[in-house]
């Protein structure tokens, strides 16, 4: 039998509930340890002085990147039974403007807000609060928009198809772009220690 | 050393805690046959909350209605899932001494104003979320594993709008 599981996700049966419990723990607790359930050191990322969110995101992209690829290279996983998220191209572009807008205004992410609330943090409470109301009031609008949002639909598309290369290519310049993305954000981080150490002796 | 710099010595190493979450991302997507995420545990409870309320108009509105299929919120894998979020961190946190009932913010920003700006984004992130299906984990971590366009489209606009926005309010910040 090859992975992933027969667990029938989307129908809520237990044992898919208690893989979501473990994930969830084990999720939460990495975002615990590297830090991002503060929003200050989150936020560092943005202004240049702490670039722990590139670092953690881009290792943990890399990681099951390259593990899937492997797993299903040897016959493990079959690729073909993992949910790829849909592509929308122009509600993904706008909507991610308007989240990272968010984002830097509430200094967490929804992931990220939910662990901040759960140790305690009342700026992680208000930011999930803002974000059940926001997703509840866009939800509702949804029909009124319905064009735009069901607009540049592609289905589950990846890069190897959308740049017509192989998936080992891609695979390959996302390993090079994140290895220079860590040389780089080392050096961002000393060069605005260094800017700070003379803003404020 | 300042008491500050103590805090952030605690915290994990970055490409330790990031390899960490790379494998339970990979092993949410062998075991489960899916990714990571936040938005849509909020999207199913807001879908919820329309249902108790107005179930016409939760059932007629198609983003509400496709977040209703599981048949109750905690028999959804990402609500299960983010309460198991909530408990992962409770106990990270716990563990190294970090619960603390208070408001985080910048050096320059007073308790009123950050929590304004705390709801006030999140509400803007929420309807980012719903355009793009996803959030920074369900799309960013998630698609971008995947290699999705959509996804790497998604952290491009959003890393983008961060830093412009985060040069904007950089007073409260730094």
């Amino acid at each position: 039998m090859t992975a992933p599981l027969p667990l029938d996700v989307a129908g809520g049966t237990t044992p898919s509930l208690v893989v979501a419990l473990g994930v969830g723990v084990a999720f939460g607790w990495c975002l615990e340890r590297a830090g991002l359930g503060s929003a200050p050191k989150l936020m560092g990322q943005f202004t240049l002085r702490d670039m722990t969110v590139l670092k953690v995101m881009f290792s943990a992209i890399v990681t099951a990147m390259l593990g899937l690829f492997w797993l299903s290279w040897l016959g493990v996983v079959d690729l073909s039974r993992v949910a790829v998220p849909p592509t929308f191209i122009g509600p993904q572009i706008v909507g991610g403007v308007v989240f990272g807008a968010g984002m830097a205004l509430a200094g967490l992410c929804p992931g990220t807000s939910c662990v901040a609330a759960a140790t305690g943090r009342l700026d992680g409470l208000t930011v999930a609060a803002g974000f059940f109301a926001g997703v509840l009031v866009t939800g509702l609008a949804v029909p009124a928009m319905a064009d735009f949002y069901e607009s540049g639909t592609r289905g589950a598309f990846a890069l190897p198809a959308a740049l017509g290369v192989t998936q080992g290519t891609v695979t390959f310049v996302v390993v090079a772009g994140a290895l220079t993305a860590f040389a780089l954000s080392g050096r961002v981080e000393r060069a605005m220690a260094a800017r700070a150490a003379r803003v404020r002796p | 050393m300042s008491a500050r710099e103590d805090v952030q010595r605690s915290y994990a190493d970055p490409y330790l805690a990031g390899v960490a979450l790379g494998l339970v991302l990979l092993a949410s997507f062998v075991i489960a046959g899916r990714g990571l995420g936040a938005s849509g545990a909020f999207a199913t409870a807001a879908a919820t909350t329309v249902r108790s309320v107005a179930p016409r108009v939760a059932s007629t509105n198609s983003f509400l209605a496709s977040h209703l299929d599981a048949g109750g919120l905690l028999r959804d894998w990402l609500v299960v899932e983010i309460l198991g979020v909530m408990i992962g961190a409770w106990c990270s946190a716990a563990l190294a001494g970090r619960l603390g009932v208070r408001v985080e913010r910048g050096p320059h920003a007073g308790v009123s104003p950050r929590l304004w700006a705390a709801g006030a984004g999140g509400a803007v992130m929420g309807a980012g979320a719903v355009l793009a299906r996803g959030c920074t984990s369900g799309q960013a971590l998630t698609g971008g594993a995947l290699l999705s366009v959509g996804a790497w489209l998604f952290i491009a606009a959003a890393f983008g709008a961060a830093y412009v926005v985060a040069y904007l309010t950089r007073g409260s910040w730094t």
